[in-house]
């Protein structure tokens, strides 16, 4: 199985996330460097978290109009799997592959620190393997994190079942509480924490089990483990 | 041809909450004796520097480069745009 791990400037955790797919999960990943084209028997990408172009004008934006991301959108449509993490979800939002805005914290502030996710969609290439509900701690590290939609996108988000994470408790005031959502087809994922920082026992002083479910669940989509 | 500058300002819709503009608000002007003041709002300003025939050409141009580019997010921000010779 292929995972490719898109590097723009200004990406930073595109390291992480190859450690976490190649050294604890085993799959063969590579990175490819944002001017580059995507191969087409790819089995999934991921899109990892940093600052791309130093989040200039908007955290993002900029990294939307990379080349690679017209891709990203072939193989979107094509139903592969795709996961954005962080600013891989700001990149995501921003070139329309999935809804809404991520707007500065509430607080302005940079958060970093430990959250509690509920699992609100199993239906995803990257859920499959979580119970409803189910909580995930795991860490955030982000300054526009605050994801927003209006009331209309939000009533069309949950009757399509597209909300994928939110947030135990508030944590930067985004729109009902969400932390991560899927396109209407469920294959494009983003969220805004980190699961590369949280599927090591190692580094996650709670439960690292949640976690990793997310790539379990890559791992059962794509015939790799069942 | 003439050259102009084309003042971008993006700003939060209204009822999209602005929270850096109600701390400098709350937390600054309002804390000093400038009661008179009621709101402040954030805005991000791009000037565009272009050559075009008159000044409502170099405005539309500039509105379209914003809108092809997403130079500002049209879900949450609106755009007022004004060029000066």
């Amino acid at each position: 199985m292929k995972v490719g791990v898109v590097v723009f400037p200004g990406s930073n955790c595109d390291r992480d996330m190859f450690h976490v797919l190649t050294d604890v999960f085993h799959l063969d990943a590579q990175y490819y460097w944002h001017e580059k084209s995507l191969p087409k028997n790819i089995d999934a990408v991921v899109l990892p978290g940093g600052f791309s172009y130093g989040d200039r004008l908007r955290a993002g934006v900029i990294a939307a109009h990379s080349p690679i991301i017209q891709d990203v959108q072939k193989l979107a449509k094509k139903g592969i799997p795709i996961l954005g993490v962080c600013n891989g979800f700001q990149i995501l939002v921003e070139s329309g592959l999935l809804p809404g805005v991520l707007l500065k914290n509430n607080s302005l502030n940079f958060m970093c620190q430990w959250t509690n996710l509920i699992v609100e969609n199993n239906n995803t290439p990257f859920t499959s393997q979580f119970k409803l509900n189910q909580k995930i701690p795991i860490p955030i590290a982000n300054g526009e994190g605050r994801y927003y939609v209006d009331d209309d996108t939000l009533k069309s988000l949950r009757k399509k079942n597209q909300i994928v994470f939110r947030y135990e408790t508030v944590v930067n005031g985004s729109s009902d509480r969400i932390a991560g959502v899927c396109n209407e087809d469920g294959n494009v994922v983003g969220m805004m924490p980190h699961p590369e920082r949280a599927v090591e026992s190692e580094i996650n002083p709670i439960d690292n089990k949640p976690s990793s479910l997310i790539f379990e669940s890559l791992l059962t989509t794509v015939g790799v483990k069942n | 041809m003439a050259t102009f500058t084309v003042h971008v300002t993006i700003e939060n819709k209204p009822g999209i909450s602005d929270p850096e503009g109600d701390t400098i608000l709350n937390d600054l002007v309002l804390k000093g004796t400038h009661k008179t003041v009621s709101k402040i709002k954030t805005a991000q300003m791009l000037k565009f520097t272009i050559k075009e025939k008159d000044k409502k050409t170099a405005e539309k141009k500039v509105q379209e480069i914003c809108d092809e580019l997403r130079i500002y997010n049209p879900m949450v921000s609106k755009v007022t745009i004004e060029a000066f010779s």
